[in-house]
């Protein structure tokens, strides 16, 4: 596929600016953050968003989506990296429809999908549990119970957690923390007895939770896909988050080098606009350098996960480690460029450093990508 | 994909004529060794009599008139066919001859392309100056015209080539009072005569690719200024676009691959690693060297988003989105990843890649030395690392003066 913008896609871009400079800017996540948002976004935003085709785009048309792939959404994706419109993409249509795409039966695809497509229904993917990531670290255990299952454990940085209605859990039905078989994924409903959802106050204002499961009952039917294999889908859903993630950071990214670039042309010292220095030039250019690399392996990843491309794993890593690393210098760039200014809360560069930071620690960073990424190349 | 827009009769035509021509020692699957000089000589002039050395430039001036897509049938028939494509120097089919089809008269194009398609004449290009070198502009070598001759003083440095050259390309000052850009001619002259010295300069990495070359009184005909007077930064700024261009291609490792993996895939592999793991062992398939591994991890990653970019620019210059990123992007790129490249395997080869020459050290290891001196060149020749982040901070960011 080529890394060109198909006429489709180039249509989905211009419609998602639009929209996300309208109705959700950098200020629109200013207010929630101030307002403190129980929710973290607006439900009905989100419906609107639902309503122009986003929340439905990797959803099959037979279960109320628009069948197209994941290039498409990181069109969106993108456009909200630019505005940090902080809308459940990641929680609710990369991870909680992949996963039920990926491992659930026909009925609960058919009891979920077209729900999720419609905006009405909310997922969320509960499986860290420790501070740096670390996908097969998982101690919450489900033990036969009856017909079902018991869980009991303590799940963080469950994204959109506090308002998913309903969670997709990763447990343990066998082997110890670390290890990569014995996993299952369990649909757990939020207002079971049991658990305890409790948002956490995150340095992005994105909405996230600590789930705790007490000893919560489910039933059979509660698990998606194999018991004990649940690492099978864990790892493709994981590059998918990845991946996606990569693309919000290229929107990210570009707005900020931007918005920086812009700001050399205009902030004046020493009577002298501050862009005519080499030493900022300089670094400027070589920014550029690095953020025109981070698109194109963004734009890679994404359509080898479409493809369903040999090694696509490997190309996502290339894209998770590039688009972080970047991330990183152009907003700590983009601050220092930005002087004392860029140190208060009312510029806004720094909502976009704190967003840059979570979603560089999302899915592994760039030095987890690149050791992976080596081990993928076979060294 | 190519062979659907060309005729079957173009490509039957073309296969016989390759067919006949080709000699026997040059043909594909033969023992190239046996092959003669005069083989190798006939193979080129049959080649070069239709104008297949410069495929797609006009008949009328010795080229092959060809389309891309016949000239990609002429690729894959010639792959068929023969060891090897021949190819005259790229100095003048990849950059002279394509400013004279721009900005040359037809006189200029009738004498000098034909004589480039055949390799009759060798060119090479005098920019640099002594006291010349990122502020080309400030060149100092002069022409003044007198009767029919521009006589030409001064001395040219970094010549690539020019010990194996028949004629020059040579950016002048024919202006002295005007500004230093709008002072400057582009003139062609015969290198092969009196007043002409050609110095070989030895390089740290012991190889001698450059040239200076002095001009006493050299005398070019007045007829071989080409564009107007006083005109030649245009195209000498034309023209580094193109060398900038050459030197930006792929470097040695993933996209090359990534590429052919598109046809047949294969597990990806690193070509550094496989030689890290030559020097240093692993524990479980991993290098050993934590630190090392990072930093080879890190350049392959680097490598296959340089591809991608590259690959992305191209699409995008044909579907006629974006501006394709610039060329002074790649030009930086290429020529600082091919410098790390040459530091890794540097620091994976310790005191092994110490050797100069002698017995003590294999071959190969002295010749990645060699690459590794030679590689610190790659980011001042063709417009400094600096001076390609300059011309992107101006004319990609607008960043102001």
């Amino acid at each position: 596929m080529s890394l060109v913008l198909s006429e489709e896609q180039a249509l989905i871009k211009d419609t998602a600016a639009e929209f996300l400079k309208e109705h959700a800017p950098v200020t629109h996540l200013r207010a929630l953050r101030d307002a403190g948002d129980a929710t973290g976004f607006s439900k009905k935003l989100w419906k609107e968003m639902a309503e122009l085709g986003w929340a439905g785009i990797p959803i099959a048309e037979a279960h109320g989506g628009s069948g197209l792939g994941l290039a498409e959404l990181g069109v969106v994706l993108e456009e909200s990296g630019r505005t940090l419109a902080p809308y459940p993409f990641v929680s609710t249509v990369v991870l909680g429809a992949g996963a039920i795409q990926l491992a659930g039966s026909e009925a609960q695809q058919q009891a979920i999908l077209p729900s999720v497509a419609a905006g009405d229904t909310l997922l969320a993917l509960a499986f860290e549990e420790r501070g740096r990531f670390a996908p097969f670290a998982i101690e919450t255990r489900a033990e036969s119970a009856g017909d079902g299952y018991r869980l009991t454990g303590e799940k963080r940085f469950v994204l959109d957690g506090q308002v998913a209605d309903h969670l997709i859990v990763v447990a343990r039905t066998a082997g110890e923390a670390g290890d990569r078989d014995g996993l299952t994924l369990f649909l757990v409903d939020p207002s079971a007895d049991g658990v305890h959802v409790e948002r956490t106050v995150m340095i992005d204002s994105r909405g996230a939770a600590r789930v705790r499961l007490a000893g919560v009952a489910v039933g059979a039917d509660a698990v998606l896909g194999e018991v004990g294999g649940g690492a099978d889908v864990l790892e493709p859903l994981l590059d998918r988050g990845a991946a996606a993630v990569s693309a919000e950071l290229v929107g990210l990214l570009s707005e900020v080098f931007d918005r920086t670039v812009a700001y050399l042309k205009t902030r004046e010292q020493f009577g002298v606009l501050i862009g005519t220095f080499q030493a900022l030039k300089h670094r400027a250019a070589t920014m550029f350098c690095e953020v025109e690399l981070s698109r194109s392996v963004a734009l890679d990843a994404l359509r080898a996960l479409d493809e369903d491309r040999p090694h696509a794993a490997r190309v996502v890593s290339a894209a998770k480690a590039r688009c972080s690393d970047t991330a990183s210098l152009v907003t700590c760039e983009g601050l220092q460029m930005h002087g004392g200014i860029g140190m208060t809360d009312e510029e806004e560069i720094g909502l976009f450093l704190k967003r840059a930071k979570a979603a560089e620690l999302a899915f592994g960073d760039a030095a987890y990508h690149r050791d992976r990424f080596a081990r993928l190349t076979g060294f | 994909m190519a062979s659907e827009e060309v005729s079957q009769a173009f490509r039957d035509d073309l296969r016989s004529y390759l067919e006949a021509q080709c000699p026997a020692p040059l043909r594909k699957g033969a023992d190239p060794s046996a092959a003669t000089e005069a083989d190798r000589q006939a193979w080129l002039d049959a080649y070069a009599a239709r104008g297949y050395t410069t495929p797609t430039w006009p008949k009328e001036y010795g080229g092959g008139g060809l389309s891309k897509a016949e000239t990609r049938v002429l690729a894959e028939e010639v792959a068929q066919v023969a060891a090897y494509a021949p190819v005259v120097s790229f100095f003048g089919t990849s950059m002279l001859g394509p400013v004279l089809l721009e900005f040359g008269n037809e006189d200029q194009k009738k004498e000098h392309l034909p004589k480039i398609t055949s390799g009759e004449i060798n060119w090479c290009q005098g920019y640099s100056e002594p006291g010349s070198g990122s502020d080309l502009a400030s060149l100092q070598t002069r022409a003044v015209l007198e009767g029919d001759h521009w006589v030409i003083n001064g001395s040219k440095i970094w010549t690539t080539g020019a010990n194996h050259a028949d004629w020059m390309f040579c950016l002048t000052r024919t202006d002295f009072e005007a500004p230093k850009h709008d002072g400057i001619s582009f003139i062609l002259f015969d290198l092969r005569q009196p007043g002409v010295t050609i110095s070989p300069i030895q390089l740290i990495s012991g190889a001698s690719e450059f040239c200076q070359v002095f001009f006493e009184d050299v005398r070019a005909e007045k007829r071989n200024l080409v564009g107007p007077l006083n005109g030649g930064w245009t195209i000498a700024k034309r023209l580094l676009q193109h060398e900038r261009q050459m030197l930006s291609g792929p470097v040695d490792g993933a996209p090359r691959r990534a590429r052919a993996k598109q046809a047949a895939p294969t597990d990806p592999r690193s070509a550094l690693a496989e030689s890290a793991r030559a020097h240093l062992g692993d524990a479980d398939g991993q290098l050993g060297d934590a630190a090392l591994r990072d930093r080879i991890a890190q350049w392959e990653l680097d490598s296959m988003c340089f591809g991608l970019t590259l690959r992305r620019s191209g699409e995008e210059a044909r579907s006629g989105q974006g501006a394709g990123a610039a060329t002074s992007m790649f030009k930086l790129y290429a020529s600082e990843m091919n410098k790390r490249r040459a530091e890794i395997l540097m620091s994976v080869r310790g005191s092994d890649g110490l050797g100069w020459e002698g017995e003590a050290f294999s071959p190969s290891d002295i010749m990645e030395t060699r690459g590794w001196l030679r590689s610190k060149g790659n980011s001042i020749e063709g417009g400094t690392s600096e001076v390609q982040l300059n011309v992107i901070a101006k004319r990609v960011l607008g960043l102001p003066d």
